[in-house]
């Protein structure tokens, strides 16, 4: 029956050679001490953290030496006593290469530990809890590196039911969540116990795989009684990634939109839960992590490593590189990557360093043409159509891939392992999704910078029109005080006269205005001439001005004398020269208006 | 850089091929056998035929010949076009039907990967069209031959159109049982009558019912080495066995039985290496299921109205022209989708 079975189904995933026994044969073992540890700030996904000392300083164990200024961040923790070297960029690994930020750390060989503080979780407030596990350093051991203390976050909106544990560790050559699995069931236990508590879970479930019955010999043993249970999943990659596992322990199908937490669940790795037990009630933040170190070696096994470690101390610890091992991996043979150098130190990231030889993998032949054959779309364990998408990849035809739910590729490399053709699918996939993100971004850039000129042009016409209309009041009161001064019929005759005949064309309506302007700023003029000579006045050095700069003057004067000042000099009577064109000129628009809405007024009634 | 994963399982296009290359041979061994070694001779010819016009187009097109020699493509689209044209084909049929799927149908699309229609297909649909005599008259299976051939006979023959002195054409060929079966319905003679003539096996065709097992045979051994999906040979079956029920209930003395039609012409290989090529059909399952159902439907309605005795290979070439439209109505839920 089962045969038949098998003759029909496909399965999602895939299931390579595991090579799992070779690094599962010693215990873990600790590392001697290094002679240097290089610390990358940047050891997580988030912001970089604070840095709180100095080169020269002398540090202990387990002492704060960067600490997280936001939410999406983490601390940096020295793993050892020893003196601050340098604060310097240094290699890391990392895919693209580049050189970050790192604090350089000399131990003294003393190992001194800094004080201190466990907590009883028990009788803490749960606020508490997660203040302090902020300053931690745990971050999600699993590879991921998401900082811990936002998960356990419980910020009242989130109803989390159940927490979920990763030790699926489905990529091939991983065994440092195996390997702690039987050596610290206990401590993983008490870790579940404390994020259960922090997250108001009333259930855990383990997730392994079940090619490793020690681990789950182990872990049923320390959970007995527990609200915690083992839950055996078959061997089949990516087993391990989050929405996988929680579909295959609890049934449940996250929504693509939407997190785990919504939908009541979260996901720790088996490790980071440790590191919660350790530091909650033991004082030790994160300074340290089981690495496996395994392939091209001359004896894989795991380490507990400090964190800082260089990757040569680690190879030489496994009995050094056999020949012919031409770089390392970081990761597994599914996902990791190239470290860019032999020189880099071990991070909060690296579950596994495998020596890579010809021998252990080979050199990709040749891409050959895709013949739509399908398998990876068998393999895809998110249901994607990977043929597709590697065709509009290809193409660059990004907006389809975008429709073909290029985002919801976990990059898993289950496709680029089943194709028949050898093509790199994966790498494809990653170029698509980085070019639409840059896309993206370069498209809200020009869609900011849009706004931001229509802000401006927006904001220079309204400046306008403010200016225009403050001149404008200004010239209705000097208009106003110069009508009353002269009593002129004039300026008021010619207007009507001008806008008097509906009839004419506008050009005509213009000419009118321009004169009836010309006539009225003749008339102020001479109104201001005659006022002044009317006041008795003595011309002052404004003498062209209008009356209400003349005022306005006066007023000024009026108050300086009240306080006790004297008469300011007018340095440059120009100004009043060009202010009196200038009030003529607006005067002029103002009667032009008025003249021109005089006109449509009488071109509407005569409709 | 990444550029993980870093391991591959083992198959390549070539294993594949060779695989299907191999499920091909129980049927070739029931050929020769029936009808004769005349059809070694066909294959044969039909793979230099291939190899040469591949390797000719490639270095027009400057691609790199031998990896594309190698992957074995140009060989299964021969052999495949080499089973579907009658025994005894003359060579430069072979040679006409096999430069036009090598060069036309697929190299000229682009090569490998890229042609929309299946290459063996259109080599087949041109040489129908174009030599519609030679290509409906098929040599009697030895069995029944009055004058049954040797294979140096066939060879000869095959080269040089000449018989022995004895032998005339019409004493070796007749017509096949869908053929016969067609020309005969029209004169008004009744199925159960019509399949009574000496041509017809248990279920299709005298000995070409072995074939057709033989190839059932290789079909069962792509599925269980995950060559092939079940979904295609299984739709294809299931599509021709229902309609020919449908008509068969209604009218058993004008419309043959399914079994009948699963096993005559070229039924099984359709359903197992025709429809099965991976470049001109769809991707998804269920778009598989309805390409091959269509093919299917078409196959009956072909054969019983068409023009053709057998409607293999018109009805996988129309139903390759639906595949893009099928691949994107069929589009599997996403993991997290909603349907």
């Amino acid at each position: 029956m089962n045969a038949i079975i098998n003759f029909f189904k496909t399965k999602a995933g895939v299931h390579p050679p595991e090579h799992k026994a070779e690094s599962t044969q010693l215990p873990i073992a600790t590392l001697p001490l290094p002679s240097k540890l290089v610390l990358p700030l940047r050891q997580h996904i988030g912001n970089m953290p604070k840095i709180l000392v100095s080169v020269g300083d002398t540090v202990l164990k387990g002492q704060l030496l960067a600490t997280p200024e936001c939410a999406v961040s983490a601390a940096i923790h020295a793993p050892t006593s020893g003196t601050i070297a340098a604060i310097s960029e240094e290699v890391i690994p990392h895919p693209s290469g580049l050189p970050d930020l790192c604090i350089t750390l000399i131990p003294d060989g003393k190992e001194t530990w800094a004080p201190l503080s466990a907590l009883d979780w028990h009788n803490t407030p749960k606020q508490e809890l997660v203040a302090s596990l902020c300053k931690s350093g745990i971050v999600g051991f699993g590879g991921a590196t998401f900082p811990t203390h936002i998960k356990l976050r419980s910020n009242g909106k989130s109803n989390v039911h159940t927490l979920i544990i990763n030790a699926a560790e489905c990529e091939p050559y991983i065994t440092c969540d195996d390997m702690l699995m039987r050596e610290y069931a206990d401590e993983i236990i008490k870790g579940i116990e404390i994020a259960q508590h922090l997250l108001g879970a009333s259930k855990s479930i383990i997730g392994i795989e079940d090619n490793k019955p020690q681990a789950i010999t182990a872990m049923q043993a320390a959970c007995a009684g527990k609200p915690i249970t083992v839950s055996i999943v078959p061997t089949l990659y990516p087993s391990g990634d989050a929405r996988q596992l929680i579909r295959l322990v609890s049934g449940l199908e996250i929504p693509h939109n939407k997190r785990a937490t919504e939908m009541g669940v979260q996901v720790f790795n088996v490790a980071t839960v440790r590191a919660i037990y350790r530091y909650v009630s033991l004082g030790e933040p994160a300074i340290s992590r089981i690495v496996t170190v395994t392939g091209n070696v001359q004896t894989p096994q795991n380490f507990e490593v400090l964190f800082g470690t260089p990757l040569p101390e680690l190879i030489k610890a496994a009995g050094g590189a056999k020949a012919a091992t031409t770089h390392y991996i970081m990761g597994g043979p599914m996902m990791g990557f190239d470290l860019p150098s032999e020189q880099v130190p071990i991070t909060k990231a690296a579950n596994c360093i495998i020596a890579a030889a010809p021998n252990l993998f080979a050199a990709p032949p040749p891409a050959m043409p895709c013949i739509r054959c399908a398998r990876c779309a068998d393999a895809c364990p998110v249901n994607l159509q990977p043929q597709e998408l590697y065709w509009f990849s290809k193409s660059d035809n990004f907006e389809k891939a975008r429709d073909y739910n290029l985002f919801d590729c976990i990059e898993c490399g289950c496709c680029t392992y089943v194709c028949p053709s050898d093509i790199p699918l994966v790498q494809y996939y990653r170029y698509a999704k980085s070019e639409i993100i840059a896309i993206d971004k370069a498209k809200e850039a020009a869609d900011l910078a849009r706004e931001r000129n229509d802000f401006r042009l927006a904001r220079i016409e309204r400046e306008k029109l403010e200016r225009a209309q403050k001149h404008a009041e200004r010239a209705e009161a000097g208009r106003v005080q110069a009508e009353k001064t002269v009593n002129n019929d004039a300026l008021g005759a010619n207007i009507h006269a001008g806008a008097g005949d509906a009839q004419k064309p506008d050009a005509d309506v213009a000419k009118a205005a321009k004169q009836a302007a010309i006539a009225a700023a003749i008339e102020r003029a001479k109104a201001t001439k005659a006022a002044l000579a009317a006041s008795g006045e003595a011309p002052k050095n404004t003498e062209p001005a209008n009356v209400s700069i003349q005022q306005e003057i006066a007023e000024i004067d009026a108050r300086r004398q009240s306080v006790g000042l004297e008469k300011p000099v007018i340095e440059k009577p120009e100004v009043g020269n060009a202010d009196a064109e200038k009030q003529a000129k607006i005067a002029a628009a103002i009667a032009r208006a008025k003249a021109a809405k005089a006109a449509a007024e009488a071109n509407k009634s005569s409709e | 850089m990444n550029r993980s994963p870093y391991i591959t399982d083992a198959p390549t296009v070539s294993t594949i091929m060779l695989k299907v290359l191999l499920a091909l041979v129980p049927g070739i061994f029931a050929y020769a056998w029936i009808y004769g070694g005349g059809i070694l001779v066909t294959i044969t010819l039909a793979t230099i035929t291939a190899l040469i016009a591949e390797a000719a187009l490639l270095k027009i097109r400057q691609r790199p010949i031998k990896p594309h020699l190698m992957d074995l493509s140009a060989v299964v689209t021969a052999w495949l076009l080499a089973l579907a044209l009658p025994p005894l084909a003359p060579w430069w049929l072979v040679v006409i039907g096999v430069f036009f799927a090598i060069v036309i149908a697929k190299q000229l699309y682009g090569g490998l990967g890229y042609n929309p229609f299946n290459p063996a297909m259109v080599g087949y649909a041109v040489l129908l069209i174009s030599f519609p005599l030679i290509m409906t008259r098929w040599p009697a299976p030895l069995a029944l031959a009055g004058h049954p051939l040797g294979f140096m006979d066939q060879l000869h023959f095959i080269f040089s159109n000449v018989l022995p002195n004895d032998v005339k054409v019409d004493a070796i060929t007749s017509a096949t049982p869908l053929d016969y079966l067609k020309t005969q319905l029209k004169l008004n003679q009744e199925v159960a009558g019509i399949t009574q003539a000496p041509m017809f096996g248990n279920f299709g065709a005298q000995g070409g019912e072995v074939v057709t097992g033989a190839y059932l045979l290789g079909g069962l051994y792509l599925i269980q080495q995950r060559i092939i999906s079940w979904h295609l040979p299984t739709a294809f079956l299931a599509a021709l066995a229902s309609i020919s029920l449908i008509f068969y209930a209604v009218n058993p003395a004008h419309f043959a039985n399914p079994l009948f039609h699963l096993m005559s012409g070229a039924s099984l290989l359709c359903a197992f290496f025709i429809i099965t090529d991976p470049v001109s059909g769809p991707t998804t399952p269920r778009g598989k299921l309805y390409f091959a159902a269509g093919a299917g439907l078409l196959t009956y309605i072909i054969r019983v109205y068409g023009g053709y005795p057998d409607g293999v290979a018109f009805a996988v070439l129309l139903m390759n022209m639906c595949v893009p439209l099928i691949d994107t109505l069929t589009q599997p839920r996403v993991f997290g989708h909603e349907k």
